[in-house]
């Protein structure tokens, strides 16, 4: 047992960490009201996220399948690789502590990165049933970013939909 | 829907290709009335969008979202959100392929590029206009144009390939009697 140790700051419990992280993520999607009309949900596992899209007869474009409508699905991976873009960013900003973390946890996002170009692979239809996807940022720069996503149903090795597309990202405040 | 002649304003190509096969127009207004309206009428998520067939015609189709405030992507700028576009510009690619004189029997989205080329103004309507330029048997190409009035200045444009779906009986003979390649 080590005697002779230099104080620490006291640490904050993990789980109230958690539940701020958790807050703010939630506040980060409710800034795009058209994502709650698509009905997505973003989980979360450390800082990777993981969108769901709730299965709702609404999202139906082939009612002979039945199917997804592919418009749906592209805004549901453009919003997944916005929000995962932009969501770096605020974690960035709430492990920075003091005042930009402050002004998160005051609801102060950063403006979302812009879409610049998105270009979708359909691969398969997507059945009557909940989507989940995941973006992966190939490249984060101080101006652009590109990003791949990927969305499945009950297979995550058979995708339905990928897609890669590149964004502007918000001018340093 | 809009009436007019579907060689002068509406037929104005989205490229200035004068090749493009859209300029035929053997199937009669009545019959690309009729997809148009279960086109609409049957796809779910069109309807949710509240997206409205402004005109269409062999292989060109427009479409309007009118704006709603529940689509917005960054209220902090009230435009709507990239998605819709997506949304909008696969959903009227869809249409020109469903109305072009090769007679599709259904399609899906194979792939769909766009581009982003400014933010919709706050508030304002999206339009989209497909022109479903080339039909192989297998394969539909088609471009798309999303602008908040004027043509000319877009906010994004589209390229797409789309599955064609042919009739069964054609299908069959197509196997016989293969002549292009996709």
């Amino acid at each position: 047992m080590s005697a002779v140790r230099p104080p620490r700051p006291r640490r904050e419990p993990a789980h109230v960490v958690e539940a701020r992280r958790d807050a703010a993520l939630e506040a980060l999607v409710a800034t795009v009201p058209f994502a709650g009309v698509l009905g997505i949900h973003f989980d979360r596992l450390g800082d990777e996220l993981t969108a769901r899209l709730a299965f709702d007869e609404k999202l139906i474009g082939n009612p002979v399948l039945p199917a997804l409508h592919g418009g749906a699905t592209g805004a549901f991976l453009e919003i997944t690789a916005q929000i995962g873009l932009a969501w770096t960013l605020v974690w960035a900003r709430m492990e920075q502590g003091g005042e930009p973390a402050a002004a998160i946890g005051r609801g102060e996002f950063p403006p979302l990165p812009k879409t610049i170009d998105f270009t979708l692979d359909y691969l398969r239809s997507a059945g009557p049933r909940d989507a989940y996807a995941r973006a992966e940022i190939r490249r984060a720069g101080r101006r652009y970013a590109s990003v791949a996503v990927e969305a499945w149903q009950e297979e995550r090795a058979r995708p339905f939909l990928s897609a890669v597309g590149h964004f502007l990202m918000p001018s340093e405040a | 829907m809009t009436e007019s002649d579907p060689r002068s304003d509406a037929a104005r190509p989205i490229s200035a290709d004068p090749r493009t096969e859209a300029r035929s127009t053997p199937l009669s207004a009545d019959q690309v009335a009729e997809i148009g309206r279960r086109f609409m009428e049957r796809v779910r998520w069109n309807s949710e969008l509240g997206m409205k067939l402004e005109s269409l015609f062999a292989g060109v189709a427009e479409m309007r979202v009118p704006f709603d405030p529940r689509f917005v992507g960054d209220p902090q700028s009230g435009v709507l959100h990239g998605g819709v576009v997506t949304a909008l510009l696969d959903g009227c690619s869809g249409a020109a392929v469903m109305s072009h004189p090769t007679g599709a029997a259904g399609t899906s989205t194979l792939d769909l590029r766009i581009d982003y080329m400014r933010p919709a103004k706050p508030g304002a309507d999206i339009v989209a206009r497909a022109e479903c330029y080339k039909a192989t048997r297998h394969v539909a190409f088609v471009r798309s144009v999303a602008h908040d009035g004027d043509i000319d200045d877009p906010i994004a444009t589209a390229a797409g390939a789309f599955v064609l779906e042919r009739p069964r009986p054609a299908a069959k003979a197509a196997a016989a009697k293969p002549e292009d390649k996709a």
